[in-house]
């Protein structure tokens, strides 16, 4: 493969994988906001 | 009648379900090949451009308005887009968010059902090919298992004695969307995608390992091993960037592979709480979906291609497209995996299956909330309503399989091109008719990251011109052939005439619909900007309730 291939290569799949890494982190560790039925008829959760 | 309005169990639910929508047979099959055939790794230049001008930026839009339409108490596409377009003429274009997942249902779950029956094919071991034939010979008997499961050979064909698997596995697989879509949104769908979509994730890893640890398997052919096979998806060829259709192949992969335009978002997005997050979820489930088509379509499908058939041979599977390469040519490349070859292939059909599952339920879930809304029936009525619908659009589909012309296209005028009409109608209802400053208002609500002020600008000029450029381009380049075709192809006529009779009885619907949204005082054109009420009445709630 050659050097161009490889830098496509590593940066795409850092970009894309270091995206939906540092989301799901974001997700799992920020807390969601209180359910509030005033906000539209309760939660079905 | 007790009314509960349904809602997301948890905000990581919806963002699965969007992803799961998102994620499917394009991200591991039509990915790779677009990528090969224009460009390389330099096809991934124009691809990011187009995720970053494009997808995202129209994706938070989706969000934002289906959330915002939701307070208002809607859930479908004509509504929303009517809320957010302040009028009529804007509800009526909406149709359309309803008309794609519905005729793309038509012939997906036909395809999921071959996903599912190439999954079992593999279990008992039926699929047919001798690793010890000759590849060209093992190529041919994987096409005639093809045509044989999938009718291609002839109309009615699917209706005959030999045909009964395939009608069994569509069955199998069209309840199961119907049973997940009458359990509803969160029993329903959140649930099935809260474990498929991490047992895709696991499929496809296993998948990916045994791909880059296949090393040299022939010694007698040293040029057929797993580095040169990533050396052809990713080694770039800058040239292609001069050409105008890699970018539009770039900017159309986006669309097909990231799912705006369909009018699934906008519904999904309308069942969240007003200060539920949708810029982190957003930009969460287009990540998600990249994590599939980069990180597993861009490494598996080609390199093992590569691998087991040679340059010549991979080029001839790209040449074959999406179908061509998922049902003929991997089956093929299945086989030469020895003892672990039918385990391989049967975790990789069987994580087809899920991605066609997860996707193929977002397409039923709008047309049933559609049905809900605008003739105020309740789930399980909105649910006949709609199985009747694609009853009919599924048995024309499965009887007309003769060279997949008749699906071919619906895929092409309703899958393709209405798709960039809809985003387009989409992203000047947000921008322009509900205004960019209250919709960066709207998205910024309970967000919980700060988007960077220039996808401001980027949504109001960059994304409806860019858009207005691939949209150009697209007819220039598309559609003389296409209307070509359908005066010699009888069966493309009958194709646009069932789309066009959908869409008239959809029409009807927003009819009927806005009588009865303006009986209840809904604010139906979107006169009040700051919703912080919920319908008195309406006629919601989870089957089971």
């Amino acid at each position: 493969m050659t050097i161009g291939g490889w830098i496509l290569l590593v940066v795409s799949l850092s970009f894309v994988w270091g995206l939906a890494g540092w989301c799901y982190w974001k997700i799992l560790t920020v807390p969601e906001h209180p359910k509030h039925d005033a906000d539209g008829g309760g939660s079905s959760g | 009648m007790t009314v509960k309005k349904e809602q997301w169990g948890s905000r990581l639910g919806v963002i699965l379900a969007v992803s799961g929508s998102a994620v499917g047979l394009g991200n591991f099959l039509r990915f790779p090949g677009q990528a090969a055939a224009n460009g390389g790794g330099a096809f991934l230049i124009p691809y990011f451009c187009a995720l970053i001008f494009l997808g995202i930026p129209i994706c938070w839009a989706e969000w934002a308005m289906g959330r915002y339409g939701g307070q208002k108490g809607f859930h479908s596409a004509p509504a929303i887009i009517g809320v957010i377009g302040k009028g009529r003429i804007a509800r009526y274009l909406g149709v359309t968010g309803i008309l794609i997942p519905l005729a793309v249902s038509f012939y997906y779950t036909f395809i999921a059902a071959w996903c599912l029956g190439y999954f079992w094919a593999y279990v008992t071991g039926t699929v047919g090919i001798d690793p010890s034939m000759a590849v060209v010979d093992q190529t041919a008997a994987a096409g005639q298992f093809y045509n044989d499961f999938t009718g291609t050979a002839g109309n009615g064909i699917m209706f005959g004695a030999g045909s009964i698997p395939t009608i069994v596995f569509w069955v199998i697989t069209f309840a199961v969307n119907v049973y997940l879509i009458l359990r509803g949104i969160s029993k329903g769908i959140e649930r099935f995608v809260s474990f498929a979509m991490p047992l895709m994730a696991v499929c496809a890893f296993i998948v990916l390992i045994r791909v880059l640890t296949l090393g040299t398997p022939d010694p007698a052919l040293p040029d057929q091993n797993v580095m040169n096979g990533l050396a052809y998806m990713w080694n770039p060829d800058f040239a292609a960037l001069f050409n105008p259709q890699t970018w539009l192949a770039a900017a159309g992969q986006i669309f097909f592979s990231i799912s705006v335009g369909f009018g699934i978002i906008i519904n999904y997005a309308s069942y969240m709480r007003r200060e539920d997050d949708v810029a982190l979820s957003g930009l969460t489930a287009a990540a998600t979906n990249e994590f599939f088509e980069v990180g597993f379509g861009g490494l598996i499908t080609l390199t093992a291609s590569f691998v087991f058939l040679g340059l010549s041979g991979t080029i001839a599977a790209v040449g074959t497209g999406t179908f061509g390469l998922g049902f003929q040519t991997l089956p093929v490349v299945f086989a030469q995996m020895g003892a672990l070859g039918p385990i391989i292939g049967a975790t990789w059909f069987f994580m087809l299956f899920l991605a066609a599952v997860t996707s193929s339920i977002s397409m039923y879930q709008p047309a049933v909330a559609f049905l809900q809304e605008a003739l105020g029936v309740e789930r399980r009525k909105g649910t006949l309503l709609m199985v009747a619908i694609c009853l009919v659009g599924s048995f024309m589909v499965i009887y007309f399989t003769e060279g997949g012309v008749f699906w071919s296209t619906i895929d092409f005028w309703v899958g393709t091109f209405l798709i960039l009409i809809m985003a387009m109608i989409e992203i000047i209802c947000f921008s322009w008719i509900f205004g960019v400053d209250l919709g960066w208002e709207e998205i910024h609500r309970g967000a919980q990251i700060q988007i960077p002020k220039v996808f401001r600008f980027i949504m109001k000029y960059v994304s409806p011109v860019y858009l207005l450029v691939v949209l150009v381009a697209f007819c220039i380049t598309n559609l003389p052939s296409s209307l070509a075709a359908i005066g010699q192809q009888p069966m493309a006529q009958l194709a646009l005439a069932l789309i066009g009779v959908v869409m008239v009885v959809l029409i009807l619907c927003v009819r009927v619909g806005e009588k009865r949204w303006e009986a209840m005082g809904m604010d139906l054109d979107g006169r009040d900007l700051h919703p912080d009420w919920a319908p008195a009445s309406g006629v919601e709630g989870e089957a089971g309730e």
